[in-house]
């Protein structure tokens, strides 16, 4: 599962909907791997102003990346930066969760992820 | 005529195999009325190098998302597709789906049609630009639960029920826990008013789930009492931020012509914001 991704989901339970604790979800004993992929600037330029740059601080920290600027770049900063487009690239689409666990910070679920894949089915009782 | 994603590595003895529901999808997402839409909202002609600062900056790329994409046979269609379809490539897609097999299928079916509009794209002699989005992950889940509010922009959904007496065998489940989960939802599949339970549940969460410039696609059979179902949608309130907003219902492409089948629609859900401002100032 791709850090991207992981922007954009929260966990299940319906009650934690509600609460600011559920997002983002805590990667947990995670195995990564890169993809290598073709970088497209204009895609992550445009990317970015729907991304939640806190939660991708926290993803990205979580992770072992190194820290990201408390505020996103701006358009011209990402077309005069290449080291950072380089650098976003990699952390929102090349670099894949494969096995671990996305750990919710309101009710402690875990979410299993293997083969890439996660897992948000609930077990009954959660339902 | 677009091509359709190949889904010959697709497991059928586990996954959904694509079936003329899946083709009136594609049908319609890519008729001149949905692509005239789906372009108006979410398209932002990309022909140039990265924008300079003096223009506005182009809405920012929609969020698709397929709840049980099966194959993946619709979604790839989309992501592959989406400068004809969207009026833009720069798209993000996704897919929700209970069965882990759908979510791998789904994944290697994106990747394959994106290779291959790829190839298409750099083969023909035209300067025409890659028109491929890109895709995400598929994830296993029931219906939208695990995706943020408000975050979808697209989304499609192709009912499990199918309307014919002859279900698909259910995956062999891999543990307990998903075994009870397939129980729990096979009931849903075979059983409840007009097949619907499944769909009355995604329709709930649509003023939640989408984004204020959001639509769905979904797809509905004459047992499902589609007029009764589009009623029922256009009387819903709530979610879009408090940017008011009507909700719209209509049958759309080329449903309803599919000899041999129970008769098969897609409904097109979206908010409509015309008229409201001047609701608003009391004209
Ligand atoms: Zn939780």
């Amino acid at each position: 599962m791709k850090v991207l991704t992981l922007n954009f989901l929260t966990c299940a339970v319906k009650d934690c909907k509600s609460s600011n604790n559920s997002f983002p979800l805590h990667p947990k004993d995670a195995e990564l791997v890169y993809d290598d992929l073709e970088i497209n600037p204009q895609l992550l330029v445009n990317v970015l102003p729907r991304v939640d740059w806190v939660a991708l601080r926290t993803t990205s920290t979580e992770l072992g990346f190194p820290e990201l600027p408390e505020q996103p770049p701006t358009v011209e900063e990402l077309e005069s930066d290449e080291k950072m487009l380089q650098d976003l690239h990699k952390l929102l689409m090349e670099t894949q969760i494969m096995e671990g666990k996305l750990v919710c910070g309101n009710c402690g679920h875990e979410y299993a992820i293997r083969e890439g894949i996660a897992n948000f089915l609930l077990p009954s009782h959660l339902v | 005529m677009l091509p359709t994603p190949d889904t010959s590595h697709v497991p059928y003895q586990r996954v959904y195999e694509p079936a003329e529901d899946s083709f009136l999808l594609l049908d319609t997402l890519s008729s001149p009325s949905e692509t005239a839409f789906l372009t108006s909202r979410f398209g932002n002609n990309i022909n140039t190098t990265i924008s300079t600062s003096s223009q506005p900056p182009p809405p920012p790329p929609p969020l698709i998302l397929e709840v049980g994409p099966g194959s993946g046979v619709v979604i790839a269609f989309l992501t592959a597709h989406a400068q004809t379809i969207l009026g833009t490539p720069h798209v993000l897609a996704c897919g929700v789906d209970v069965n882990r097999f759908a979510c791998a299928a789904t994944a290697k079916t994106a990747a394959r049609a994106i290779a291959e509009a790829k190839d298409d794209a750099s083969s023909s002699s035209s300067s025409s630009s890659p028109g491929a989005g890109f895709f995400l992950d598929a994830v296993q889940g029931d219906l939208v639960a695990p995706v943020r509010a408000g975050m979808i922009d697209v989304l499609v959904f192709n009912p499990p029920y199918v309307p014919t007496a002859e279900l698909p065998a259910q995956p062999q489940p891999e543990s307990e826990a998903e075994q009870q989960q397939q129980q729990q939802r096979g009931t849903v599949v075979r059983g409840g008013r007009d097949g619907m339970e499944t769909t009355d549940r995604l329709i709930a969460a649509l003023p939640t789930a989408l984004s204020e410039r959001g639509c769905a696609y979904v797809l509905l059979c004459a047992q499902n009492k589609p007029e009764e179902v589009k009623e029922q949608i256009r009387a819903m309130g709530g979610g879009g931020g408090g940017g008011g907003g009507r909700w719209k219902a209509e049958t759309v492409g080329t449903s309803g012509k599919q000899a041999g089948w129970e008769k098969l629609q897609i409904v097109r859900i979206w908010r409509d914001y015309d008229g409201v401002a001047a609701d608003t100032t009391g004209s």
